[in-house]
């Protein structure tokens, strides 16, 4: 059978690692082992959160994005920031200045993506207006939770919102614009995704559901972040009034927690933040507790895309900009915002599904066999009743369980237990002391090593 | 089914502890699907395990979960020591529950636990003495073709 391969965005560089186990007591689905002092990322087990990234002391595990120089393979390159992007500035610095400052930075042209989020918001309002299947839908923003239920909650994976992320949908529609526009074949645009997570590049490089995506590439904002506040001193202002009625109101708030549920409108609905607080919550909607609720949004980051890894601003300081954004366009009564019956048609037109089904994608079981994997179980269960189950990690597992399991899958020793080593020592000096015996009773009787065995027969 | 090739495990629940409530539904969960019992059956035993359990802590002062899986089938057996029920077959209809009002509020006592347990097992049965306690057994058989 062919071995499954997940591209990952996190890679561990292992001159800068120096195996202290913080990334290993970080990660969230216990991807992490220290293996000979280096960190290793057991690549079926690992959803991209970057946990593991912000945990690292030593700057050892690297997000692989792509570097700056990628824009050089295409005739025409675009920038589409994460909304993310805009709040990682001081507060007079509005997304039009970011924006020109991405041009002024290498990219041919520099697109807000907040319009094609508020589009998404009404897209999404449509699809759960006729929905009928189980509930909650959850959406699809945060690529994490995404991986999180194709791996963990496989049983969760019709309730995703099958409508097609902004980010995605920006891509495609850039392109087909500018191909037209300009005369070039869609391959030649490079349309290049500021992402402030590595997990939007996996979803980039593989996209869930299987399909092609529409992005060329995702660029780190703590990589940008530098040259583009260089970039921005030499844009000139223009009207601050002018700046705030680009701003989309609805799409504006997609990078912070609860910025979708407030675009939907309904009545009952969720926002969450933080993978263990998510874990919670699906466990909620797996026992069929939740079913009152229409819709979640969850992100695996806290606070929502503003609190990615790489992202630079305090995230409760990003988180609270686009709410003072938000007041600010409410209170100058500045309500920009897509075309609701131009979405409407766009939807019947299947304008924003995607193409591509979500697949389960469940952690390998202990087995194949249903009869060897029981047994392995019960081998885990006996292994982790014998360890002392305080999770210290000295083994180089996260917990004891994990370690249990390591040992039964024959990827560990139980003797990397520091707590077997007495027994084991006890073990090796008994057959030590038998050995010694043995020399020492040879020694004296200066027996001939033939007439050993003989000499012991006879004892019995 | 021999019991000799087969995994067990028992899990305590403690009665009236609401703040522990789903843990052992969870516990069982991950064990199912480590040894790869289909989703949709995982499903199903995480609503009939959870539902079940709530039951020993709304109503019972303490209970143990016996987990048995063989390759054949998968058995939970739920013993508790508490009130008991006087009338099974009341219980089992949707909509009837004894749950306080408190109980209530909290969002529990919808009267669809033991329906609802039922829907999703392939077999079910029930053993309750007043006074005494309860005794669940939920089977879900494993070579079905899904």
């Amino acid at each position: 059978m062919k071995k499954d391969h997940y591209f990952h965005s996190i890679r561990v560089d292992t001159d800068l690692c120096d195996g202290r186990m913080k990334c290993m007591r970080a990660c969230p689905t216990q991807a992490i082992r220290i293996k000979d002092g280096k960190a290793v990322i057991k690549e079926e087990k690992c959803i991209d959160c970057g946990e593991c990234i912000t945990a690292c002391p030593n700057n050892a595990i690297v997000p692989l994005t792509d570097p700056f120089g990628e824009l050089t393979k295409f005739k025409h390159t675009v920038a589409i920031p994460s909304p993310a992007l805009y709040t990682q500035f001081g507060r007079e610095i509005l997304p039009e200045k970011i924006l020109s400052g991405l041009k002024k930075l290498g990219f041919d042209d520099a697109f807000d993506m907040a319009q094609t989020c508020g589009e998404v918001s009404f897209a999404i309002q449509e699809y759960i207006r006729e929905y009928e299947g189980p509930k909650p839908l959850i959406s699809n923003a945060c690529p994490t939770v995404v991986r999180l239920i194709q791996v963990k909650y496989p049983s969760l994976i019709d309730q995703v919102i099958p409508i097609e992320i902004p980010r995605e949908l920006a891509g495609r529609e850039i392109k087909k614009e500018k191909s037209t526009q300009l005369g070039l074949k869609e391959k030649e645009i490079g349309a290049f995704y500021l992402t402030p997570c590595p997990a939007k590049m996996i979803s980039i490089k593989q996209p869930a559901e299987k399909g092609k995506s529409s992005l060329d590439g995702a660029i780190s904002i703590s990589d940008i972040y530098g040259p583009l506040l260089t970039a921005m001193e030499g844009v000139e202002n223009k009207s601050y009034r002018k700046a705030l009625e680009s701003i989309c109101i609805l799409g504006i708030g997609w990078a912070m927690v609860g910025g979708i549920c407030r675009t939907l409108r309904l009545k009952n609905s969720l926002a969450v933040s933080g993978l263990g607080e998510i874990i919670k919550v699906f466990n909620d909607i797996e026992r069929g507790n939740l079913r009152n609720i229409d819709f979640i949004e969850a992100y695996s980051c806290h606070q929502g895309c503003v609190g990615g890894s790489l992202s630079v601003e305090n995230l409760y300081i990003s988180y609270n900009k686009i709410l003072k954004l938000i007041e600010t366009l409410e209170f100058e009564k500045i309500k920009a915002c897509p075309d609701i019956r131009e979405v409407r048609k766009l939807y019947k037109k299947k304008h924003f599904f995607i193409k591509g089904k979500l697949v389960p994608r469940p952690l390998k079981p202990l087995a194949k066999d249903l009869g060897e994997a029981i047994k392995k179980r019960k081998e885990k269960e006996e292994i982790y009743h014998s360890l002392p189950k305080i999770d210290c990690g000295a083994c180089g597992s996260p917990t004891c369980l994990s370690f249990a399991e390591d040992v039964v899958m024959d990827e560990a020793e139980i003797t990397d237990c520091f707590f077997k080593l007495p027994k084991k020592f006890r073990e090796l000096s008994e057959e030590l002391t038998k050995i010694f015996e043995k020399l020492s009773l040879m020694d004296s009787a200066y027996v001939p090593q033939e007439k050993t065995s003989k000499s012991k027969e006879s004892q019995k | 089914m021999s019991s000799e090739d087969g995994f067990h495990q028992k899990f305590k629940i403690s009665g009236g502890d609401f703040s522990k409530a789903g843990m052992v539904s969870t516990k069982v969960k991950e064990i199912l699907q480590e040894i790869g019992i289909s989703p949709t059956i995982v499903r199903r035993a995480a609503i009939a395990t959870y539902e079940a359990e709530m039951n020993v802590v709304m109503y019972a002062d303490i209970g143990e979960l016996t987990l048995n899986i063989t390759p054949d089938i998968v058995h939970f057996r739920l013993e508790d020591e508490g009130q008991g029920i006087e009338n099974i077959e009341k219980a089992m209809q949707e909509g009837f529950s004894t749950a306080t009002e408190e109980m209530r509020e909290m969002g529990f006592g919808a009267g669809m636990g033991l329906p609802n347990i039922k829907r999703n097992a392939d077999e079910f049965k029930i053993v309750s003495h007043p006074g005494k306690g309860t005794t669940l057994d939920i089977i879900f058989h494993l070579n079905q073709t899904i």
